[in-house]
């Protein structure tokens, strides 16, 4: 009952913005698309493919990590520090591990929404995608990893400026480093043994090799690693926030 | 109903509340009255358990409240000092949205929300988004929602600040019409006729310390009946007394202008911590 009121609220949320956060989440695939696909998509080949079908797994993990992210970072952030909406729901009798799941489950679910424009979007260009449960489940774990990260990031940032930095920092850096628009192989070894352990570029690995890879379980593994290990921490940092 | 046990609370190196004792009763009116910055918010941020003291403990019920003692928290309703509506929800999904989180089943909820709207005189502005109510409308459906489930304790921080005179008085009779209901309120205010209007007992706190608790009549006996006001050299100060008459015999020793009148909690706060609301006077 608890877990589903807040994944109402959210829902309620999106419903009466539906229109503006629909075109909010096309407008940056369509950018990408435009300029990766029709851009640079015919005139570069990766690995003897075309680089439209390299690139838009490598955006849909991206895409979906930035929604699921900055949907429940910023909306913590700012029910903590101005609303103070964060305290209403402190102050009812919901146990803060279920409003933390709840809130990943909203932030994860709005980062499929836009998962899912982002593959029509795709389609109608001309994407040559391989979509099955193996690809459906990446893409689900990559949205709930960074909802959870979201939360985060939305406890222990203490103004809406310092979550740009957040955005900045690590957030952007990961987007270009994780292998999205380029194979991992252009870095030099040490670099990218560091940048095969983040969660995006295993999320990108997983969308674009597909289960029938080798050591494809990997990256469903590794992302419910990093779900696993930041959960508690995002449930305690949410029990001790001010 | 709500025993505060030595509790203090430390930032860094300042201290919000030192060492408070007190006790709320149930069903009582309870006011805790003290400038900017006394340390109120802070104790009901404690006993919501948003933070946690530095020391001492709060028990409500006998029971410690802690951040995931839910059954403690479905006995409390509290209204903070700012908006905590939801802007982008409408003011019925805002009822909504607080029934469900408090678990009132479907034919509850809807009932309760007509009834609500109804108290709080909003049912015209019901499809309404949050956002783009007045002041005053925003604190009845702040209140309204925290009646929604029902508590046996309502926490008001600050309940009227920012608002207009005349909304204050609404917000003042609505207050009343809870307590009729036998509601124990709890209620931290820097106006002091707030207090001396509504409070059955009230809690003087300056700077992190209780510094008397008593009924406001009792409060203000303590001070004076009677305040003889001088004003001289571009200052005012503060006389008290135990009639009238002994104000009257002072102030015909006086030079410059003054006035006798009765004395009110504002005078008793004066007196006993050596200052008004951000100015100091001579007593």
């Amino acid at each position: 009952m608890r877990f589903s009121s807040i994944i109402w609220k959210e829902w309620l949320v999106l419903k009466n913005k539906f229109i503006s956060t629909t075109l909010g989440a096309i407008v940056g695939p369509l950018l990408f698309l435009v300029a990766f696909g029709w851009g640079l998509g015919n005139a570069v080949e990766i690995d003897g493919g075309s680089y439209i079908d390299f690139v838009i797994p490598g955006i849909i993990a991206m895409l979906t990590m930035t929604t699921s992210f900055n949907v429940v970072a910023n909306d913590i952030n700012i029910s903590r520090v101005y609303s103070k909406t964060f305290e209403a729901v402190m102050i009812a009798p919901i146990k803060t591990a279920v409003f933390v799941l709840a809130r990943v489950t909203a932030s994860a679910l709005r980062g499929l929404y836009g998962a899912a424009l982002i593959l029509v979007i795709a389609l109608l260009f001309g994407a040559n995608l391989h979509i099955d449960w193996y690809f459906v489940l990446v893409l689900i774990l990559n949205c709930f990893v960074f909802s959870t990260a979201g939360i985060i990031a939305g406890i222990i940032v203490d103004s809406h400026a310092d979550m740009a930095k957040i955005t900045s920092f690590v957030i952007t850096p990961m987007s270009f480093l994780s292998g999205t628009f380029f194979p991992l192989d252009r870095f030099p070894d040490f670099l990218r043994v560091i940048f095969e352990l983040l969660p995006l570029t295993q999320a990108i690995i997983g969308l674009r090799e597909g289960v029938s890879a080798a050591g494809s379980w990997i990256v469903p593994v590794a992302l419910f690693g990093y779900l696993i290990v930041m959960l508690p921490i995002s449930v305690i940092l949410c029990r001790r926030a001010e | 109903m709500i025993v505060y046990k030595g509790v203090s609370k430390t930032y860094s190196n300042i201290t919000a509340v030192h060492d408070l004792n007190m006790e709320i009763q149930k069903g009582e009116f309870f006011g805790l009255l003290g400038p900017n910055g006394a340390g109120k918010t802070t104790i009901i941020r404690m006993t919501m358990a948003l933070t946690p003291p530095t020391s001492g403990s709060i028990e409500i019920g006998g029971q410690k409240i802690r951040r995931d003692s839910t059954d403690i928290k479905q006995k409390f309703g509290i209204v903070p000092q700012y908006s905590n509506l939801e802007n982008d929800l409408t003011a019925y999904e805002n009822l909504e949205f607080h029934g469900r989180l408090y678990g009132l089943p479907k034919q509850l909820r809807r009932r309760r929300i007509d009834e609500l709207l109804e108290f709080a005189d909003l049912t015209s502005r019901k499809k309404d988004i949050a956002r783009t109510f007045s002041g005053g409308m925003q604190r009845k459906l702040m209140i309204a929602k925290t009646l929604m489930h029902d508590p046996e304790i309502m926490l008001l921080d600050e309940p009227t600040v920012g608002l207009d005179a005349t909304t204050r008085r609404k917000i003042w009779d609505f207050l009343r019409q809870l307590r009729e209901n036998g509601l124990t309120i709890f209620m931290t205010t820097h106006y002091l006729e707030e207090a001396q209007a509504l409070c059955e007992r009230v809690g003087l706190i300056d700077e992190g310390n209780l510094i008397m608790l008593d009924t406001p009549e009792k409060i203000i006996q303590s001070a004076g009946q009677f305040v003889l006001d001088c004003y001289q050299n571009g200052k005012t100060t503060q006389k008290f007394f135990e009639d009238r008459e002994s104000a009257i015999a002072a102030a015909e020793q006086t030079e410059g202008s003054f006035k006798v009148r009765e004395a009110n909690l504002e005078d008793a706060f004066i007196k006993l911590t050596n200052k008004d609301l951000g100015v100091r006077n001579e007593i």
